[in-house]
């Protein structure tokens, strides 16, 4: 049994979203299935249909339920139930998703460890009683999906990290600089932009995330590979001069 | 066709219904927190419902009109005034070019909205002028108005100029709109339970409906923080992160609520308890910190009805607004 043979639930986030929730899980296969979802709903939108929200293990499709509610067939039962419908077709028409092996272009992060850049690495190291040298060894290695982009514009979720390097978050959230890389739980992360965050820093990267001038604003989208290197202060001045 | 900013206020923006359709890059629609005031200012002035409004909380800004122009406040009563006359809220207006609007004092409601006819000349980013304060982008070079920031107009107003009589600093026109449907029983906030509901305990689902909650003093924008006896969950449940919405009601690792508003994130992983219907979000986004809410259970058809009657008010008023604006410029 893979984790698509598991029943998923379709229930309501208010009066104009709908939720395909397919379990709690940071789960490939599942968010691969979230994306496809998302992609069958967009080839075939209705009326009304104003965005489509893939995260870890879920679709939420957003709607004005007036426009939608408009003159269409197939809504003698409201229009939630239409969305739902929808929904619970786009899972069975896509039940081939990307193969696991796909190879997507790996999109490579540097970014400056420890110091000012990353002002949680000294303790990160302490409480798991390791080096610097083998927190960031052990970050650089892994190569991470982007499983989804939320919290700030183009923040990506990355996973999963080494289990050796889990953490949780802090208790009250600190500011950010932009570029800043945490790590909360099992995944890491980068802050596209200045902000209040609770993930662990360990370093900050010079490349932008998001750029509002950039077409699409944001660098990264789900599923792409993501792996970081570690580059030295100077270099980190070199490539973001201010 | 411009205002200026004599004096900013605590934060004022443009914004519109909000920046749909990019949720998946984590960019959240933002836009008025009331956004049935945001399109009735822009009905009363001839303007499509979205087009981009001056959305001000208080203390007010002090605005320069350097033309003749039409406009329309509605939302919040702060006690708008033209050169020290108290103006009309709901209505349109015509005020004299170089008099001074300006907000004396807090009376009711949380933020009002200010549209010019024509429209404001911001800045469109994806689709959408609401202004996008984290990533500094959209409305007003995505920055609230500070002092001497001056703000064109898309279109020419000048035809309204007749209607001024003599030496009058405005003319209020003859027709206003009827809000309290929209607006009364302003505490009482419907709700549909969301997907983590079942999993409150009983007591706490009672409580949910039957004790007031405060809106804490830290509210904003991004969300309400609510503050009343904790609630629990059965069984703790363990979410990964998923979409949330406008409305959305988040349960707390400490047994507090949360409502999020407009500048919400796109997703949380909260357990969310319920969700605000969509036609009660307008008496929401006006109350204030320290007001008191009393949430009522409704079902999803019902929720959709109001809005739907809202909605077609609103359609209603858009056809009465341009049939009497042509009458008077014609």
């Amino acid at each position: 049994m893979t984790t698509l043979d598991k029943p998923f639930s379709i229930y309501s986030l208010g009066d104009s979203a709908i939720t395909l929730d397919m379990g709690h899980l940071i789960d490939q296969q599942l968010n691969r299935k979230a994306l496809a979802i998302s992609a069958w709903i967009q080839e075939h939108p209705f009326p009304g249909m104003l965005d489509i929200i893939v995260a870890y293990s879920s679709v939420t499709i957003f709607y004005d339920p007036v426009v939608t509610g408009g003159k269409q067939p197939g809504l003698e039962d409201g229009v939630y139930k239409y969305v739902g419908r929808l929904l619970e077709e786009a899972w069975k028409v896509t039940d081939d998703p990307e193969p696991l092996s796909s190879t997507g272009e790996l999109i490579r992060i540097p970014v400056c460890y420890g110091g000012l850049y990353g002002p949680d690495l000294e303790e990160l190291s302490k409480v798991k009683k390791m080096p610097h040298e083998d927190v960031i060894q052990l970050h650089c290695s892994t190569i991470y999906r982007v499983y989804m982009l939320g919290f700030l514009p183009g923040f990506p979720y990355l996973g999963k990290i080494d289990p050796r390097l889990e953490t949780g978050r802090k208790q009250r959230p600190v500011p950010v600089t932009a570029g800043g890389v945490g790590i909360a739980g099992n995944q890491t992360g980068v802050y596209p932009v200045n902000s209040p965050g609770g993930w662990q820093i360990i370093g900050r990267t010079p490349m932008r995330l998001f750029d509002p001038a950039m077409t699409p604003p944001v660098k990264l989208s789900i599923g792409q590979l993501v792996q970081f290197y570690p580059i030295s202060p100077e270099e980190f001045r070199a490539l973001c001069p201010e | 066709m411009s205002l200026s900013i004599i004096k900013p206020g605590l934060l004022d923006t443009l914004q519109d219904l909000g920046r749909n359709g990019y949720g998946s890059w984590g960019i959240n629609p933002g836009g008025a927190m009331d956004r049935y005031a945001a399109q009735v200012a822009n009905l009363l002035v001839g303007n499509c419902d979205h087009e981009a409004v001056m959305e001000i909380h208080f203390p007010g800004p002090q605005i320069l009109f350097e033309q003749n122009t039409l406009i329309a406040i509605t939302g919040a009563n702060f006690s708008a005034t033209v050169n020290d006359e108290e103006i009309p809220r709901w209505q349109p207006v015509v005020v004299r070019r170089n008099t001074v609007l300006q907000f004396s004092s807090l009376v009711e409601g949380a933020r009002c909205y200010l549209s010019v006819h024509g429209g404001y000349c911001g800045e469109k980013w994806l689709n959408s002028y609401s202004t996008n304060l984290k990533a500094g982008v959209g409305g007003w070079h995505g920055q609230q108005l500070r002092k001497g920031d001056e703000l064109p107009f898309k279109e020419n107003t000048i035809y309204f100029a007749g209607l001024l009589k003599e030496e009058n600093n405005f003319e209020a026109l003859p027709w206003r709109v009827n809000t309290e449907k929209v607006y009364r029983w302003p505490h009482e906030i419907s709700f549909i339970p969301g997907h983590e509901w079942d999993s409150l305990s009983v007591q706490s689902r009672e409580s949910f409906t039957q004790n007031n909650f405060l809106i804490h003093p830290s509210s904003d924008r991004m969300g309400y923080q609510l503050k009343g006896s904790p609630l629990v969950m059965d069984k703790p449940v363990e979410l990964v992160s998923s979409a949330v919405s406008f409305g959305t009601i988040q349960l707390l690792p400490n047994g507090q609520l949360i409502a999020l508003m407009a500048d919400h994130q796109t997703t949380g992983g909260y357990p969310r308890i319920a969700h605000v219907i969509s036609a009660h979000l307008p008496k929401l986004a006006q109350l204030r910190p320290c007001d008191t809410i009393q949430f009522k259970r409704m079902d999803t058809d019902t929720a959709e009805a109001l809005l739907k009657a809202q909605q077609k008010e609103l359609h209603i008023l858009q056809r009465a607004c341009m049939d009497h604006l042509n009458e008077l410029v014609c």
